[in-house]
């Protein structure tokens, strides 16, 4: 847009953008160096700020090789390698659904996405007291199968597939409409041609509907790593950590350090790990991409 | 003839929608129905077997009982999300429309270095910066105040690039003739830009009303003082005092979910339509 270069311009200008400039100089650049200077120092929280000390890469290390660290990322792994096949299923499942027309379309999308608009702590909450061992709901209704549930969240092996099955019910509708809108921007033309084959339903979801979404797909994974692997709300409330610290995961040890303890410096550098962490994962993935995922359309 | 031999096949996937979609809508549904029926028992009717939709004496001591809760109130807490969450609300979007504004239409030289620097805030993930706001905060004696909870919104890179992206297909024409014409910039952003992004805003807005109002750790960490913590963070500290009183939390979910169900009811169309804008959660 031409307006000359006045002096009320450039007030007006500096108006609109300061707010915001502040808000990311002090809130978001500034604290990016603080915690890469906590995070090489011995800080305590209840100490006065004088008494910081360096200790070069002695916090890094102690996580590094503490025996707390292999146990994290493998409760992160887990949840992970659970969640993201869940996840996908069930997307793409609700997605296929909500891309046909039938009576009650309208309501059948607001009731997928229910669990989206409900915040993370009364999930929790709720998905507690389903998961609950003898009275919770999951179990009374596997019982009626003749099964008999595990005690979930107070089970040492069964609290993190519990923590994913609500994650899953939570976040489900909002990666179907990503889906969705995937599956919305294929041309027909591309089953008319299937169709003329003869090929059914299965092969046309195989060999068109996937790979034609398959942009999507990648997207949707890269993104739950990256949340995956900041799991925080539901493991908090759910089980704290627990039981006997089988479901900790990096933002609650990190947390913990923080908040808890007071350890500011090991808290930094343990959010250092975990940024290293997601931007390792996220190249793996754009590598991995070029494999399986399709441009063409 | 034809249509007979396609008929069962039709039949049968005709069957297997229907089976879908009812199993998802069971899945969805039922832990919300369990709430909503849990909440409405007495202490002693919630552990039952074989499960009881319907209570048999419908009461409404759990409400009560989160009404008249010792230590903390859940009816200040609902005053505090709902200030809070405005307020975010307008702090986070206001900013972000003004700077997407310069961004957009008014560049000068440096700006798109300066964009760029922004594109790359996004990247750190808001842990690293987590523990120092808390200790810039406490320096600046902001720590259990709600402008220190709000100020940290000022940092909306994201919301800054959405309101760019949709603010660039602007004509410029319309500000440029009305600049001739003697309107001066704030008259040209507020009553030409801002109407013309309208859904794009108002999504902005509900969007990041909805992610207020449901934000637990920052809310945790900053405000300590009972009597000005959030709904969500009330909720939280309830799971830990009344572990056997499930009728109690299940109260205290419904009154939570409740009113973010309404605004979401009411604006549905503009929550959807942020799906399509980029993911924001």
């Amino acid at each position: 847009m031409y307006i000359p270069n006045t002096a009320g311009k450039r007030r007006a200008t500096a108006v609109f953008l300061l707010p915001s400039m502040i808000g990311v100089v002090v809130f978001c650049l500034l604290p990016i160096l603080a915690s890469a200077v906590f995070s090489v120092m011995d800080y305590d929280l209840l100490m006065p700020m004088n008494t910081m000390k360096y200790v070069g890469f002695n916090n890094f290390a102690r996580i590094l090789t503490g025996s707390e660290f292999p146990k994290v990322l493998g409760h992160t792994f887990t949840y992970l390698i659970l969640y993201l096949p869940l996840i996908l299923i069930t997307s793409v499942g609700q997605a296929l659904i909500l891309n046909k027309s039938f009576k009650g379309h309208g309501l059948f999308r607001t009731i997928c996405y229910t669990p989206v608009i409900t915040s993370w702590v009364a999930a929790a909450v709720v998905w507690q007291w389903v998961l609950s061992g003898k009275y919770g709901l999951l179990n009374q209704m596997l019982s009626t199968f003749g099964i008999t549930g595990p005690a979930w969240l107070n089970s040492k092996e069964w609290a993190m597939p519990g923590i994913v099955l609500a994650a899953v019910w939570k976040d489900t509708g909002y990666y179907a409409l990503m889906v969705l809108a995937a599956l919305k921007s294929i041309d027909p033309s591309c089953y008319e041609a299937a169709d003329i084959d003869g090929a059914n339903g299965l092969r046309k979801l195989t060999r068109i509907t996937l790979p034609l979404i398959s942009p999507t797909l990648f997207l949707l994974i890269v993104i739950n790593i990256i949340y995956g692997l900041q799991v925080f709300d539901s493991v908090l409330i759910m089980t704290n950590g627990g039981p006997g610290g089988a479901t900790t995961v990096f933002l609650e040890r990190i947390y913990k350090y923080a908040f808890k303890q007071y350890k500011m410096g090991l808290a930094s550098a343990y959010s250092w790990i975990l940024f290293a962490l997601i931007l390792i994962f996220t190249a793996i993935q754009f590598r991995l991409q070029r494999k399986w995922v399709n441009y063409d359309a | 003839m034809m249509r007979n031999a396609i008929a069962p096949r039709k039949f049968i996937r005709g069957t297997l929608f229907y089976l879908m979609l009812i199993v998802i809508i069971l899945c969805t549904i039922l832990p919300f129905a369990w709430m909503v029926s849990s909440s409405f028992k007495g202490s002693e009717a919630i552990r039952t077997i074989p499960i009881r939709w319907i209570p048999e004496r419908p009461t409404l001591e759990g409400y009560e009982r989160v009404f008249n809760m010792q230590g903390f109130s859940f009816a200040r807490s609902s005053l505090n999300s709902l200030i809070l969450a405005i307020a975010c609300t307008i702090v986070a979007v206001g900013s972000a429309t003004m700077a997407a504004f310069v961004f957009s239409k008014l560049p000068f030289k440096g700006s798109g270095k300066i964009f760029g620097l922004y594109l790359a805030t996004m990247m750190i993930p808001g842990t690293v910066t987590m523990v120092p706001n808390y200790i810039i905060l406490r320096t600046l004696g902001l720590l259990d105040t709600y402008t220190g909870l709000i100020l940290p919104s000022l940092a909306n890179a994201f919301g800054v690039f959405l309101m760019r992206q949709s603010m660039m297909s602007v004509n410029d024409a319309y500000m440029e003739s009305a600049y001739l014409d003697g309107a001066s910039l704030y008259r040209i952003f507020f009553q030409i830009m801002l109407p013309m992004v309208m859904p794009t805003l108002s999504t902005m807005i509900l969007l990041s009303f909805m992610g207020s109002w449901n934000s637990y750790l920052w809310p945790l960490i900053v405000l300590t003082s009972t009597d000005k913590q959030t709904l969500q963070v009330v909720l939280g500290n309830m799971n830990g005092m009344y572990k056997n009183n499930e009728h109690v939390l299940m109260a205290g979910a419904v009154l939570t979910i409740l009113p973010i169900l309404v605004v979401y009811l009411v604006t549905q169309r503009y929550v959807d339509q942020g799906i399509s804008l980029g993911g924001l959660k």
